[in-house]
């Protein structure tokens, strides 16, 4: 009797070791995908530095679901770059070009027009009523590099979450199954 | 240690590894290339030019515009996205980009192209000041690789002054 308690003892605390072991590699996969974000948030000055492609007003060059890295730094903005913008009002920022840039001689302040390539007519209608041009404070970012079709992934999740729900069940019974 | 789950991960781990190293080498191969892009504007004519009720100068241009651009595809260049913009400086603003003509180039064999169009995109001033204001045209570009880091430049090309009087 004494032999077999002795081996269920074992396999006890073998058990917790395995447990503690499978959360702490969990812990690290969660934490160091989070330093990830956290330092590209810090290199880019941006707090969004990856963005996915919602609709097509950029096509053909950004088709929806292409993924977008962003850049914020001091420099100034002109006509022609990238910019992802936030207007009043609206949860979703918006990935479109700038067509007019006004900067002021004391200020140093700038109005700034953007446009779709895609959009016949420029963005007056998406801003807030009445607003003409965006200013600095809406402009989260400008948009540097480019990868495609990546950013399905968010879409899919977001969109149909039981797939989402589906995937992160798969993925813990396989953490919690797996013996090494 | 070889069961069905392990391989599949490593597979995929290295697939994965080999695409994310393949687009950046195809981005990095866009460094090599030395575009020589030339382009030249005509203004043609001042359709119009007149102050808004609100105080703000309008004018409309029309203009002529060639440019060969073939030299800034390579093989990771999905589109060129290309634009004339006027700047100039007024007593209140330091600087003022207005796009006035934009189009989209898909493939190297439209790269060399003629246009003869008026202004695509409203000419106004914030202000009163474009009575005898000189500007400059400037053809500005912008890669948009398959893959990768994007790309912009820009020529600047000679200025044009606008009438002394509204027409």
């Amino acid at each position: 009797m004494g032999w077999i308690g002795e081996t269920m003892d074992s396999i006890k605390s073998l058990q917790i070791r395995q447990v503690l072991t499978q959360a702490v590699s969990l812990g690290m996969i969660v934490t160091s995908a989070l330093i990830i974000w956290k330092a590209l948030m810090c290199i880019t000055g941006s707090e969004s530095p990856v963005v996915v492609v919602l609709s097509g007003s950029m096509e053909p060059g950004f088709k929806r679901g292409d993924i977008l890295f962003l850049h914020m730094s001091k420099d100034p903005i002109r006509a022609g770059e990238i910019v992802v913008f936030n207007v009043d009002g609206r949860e979703i920022p918006i990935v479109h070009r700038v067509i007019k840039v006004h900067e002021r001689q004391d200020t140093g302040e700038v109005d700034v027009l953007t446009k779709g390539d895609n959009n016949y007519g420029d963005d007056r209608l998406l801003y807030a009523h009445g607003q003409l041009w965006l200013q600095r404070h809406h402009i989260m970012g400008r948009a540097v590099g480019f990868l495609p079709y990546v950013g399905w992934v968010t879409i899919i999740m977001t969109e149909k979450p039981i797939i989402k729900y589906i995937l992160i069940g798969a993925l813990g019974l396989l953490v919690i199954t797996s013996k090494d | 240690m070889h069961s069905f789950g392990y391989r599949a991960n490593a597979l995929l781990t290295f697939a994965v590894t080999i695409l994310a190293l393949m687009c950046a080498m195809a981005s990095f191969s866009d460094n090599l290339n030395h575009p020589s892009p030339s382009s030249s504007v005509q203004v043609l004519n001042v359709n119009w030019f007149q102050k808004q009720p609100n105080g703000n100068d309008e004018v409309s241009l029309t203009l002529n515009i060639s440019a060969d651009l073939q030299s800034l595809f390579t093989w990771n260049t999905k589109q060129v996205f290309v634009f004339l913009a006027a700047e100039y400086e007024t007593s209140k603003n330091s600087l003022n980009q207005i796009s006035l003509w934009d189009g989209i180039i898909a493939s190297k064999e439209h790269a060399k192209f003629w246009t003869h169009t008026s202004n695509k995109y409203r000419f106004i001033d914030q202000g009163s000041n474009l009575r005898g204001k000189e500007f400059n045209l400037t053809l500005h570009w912008h890669v948009m690789p398959k893959t990768g880091k994007m790309f912009a430049d820009k020529l600047v090309m000679s200025g044009y002054r606008l009438p002394k009087e509204y027409r």
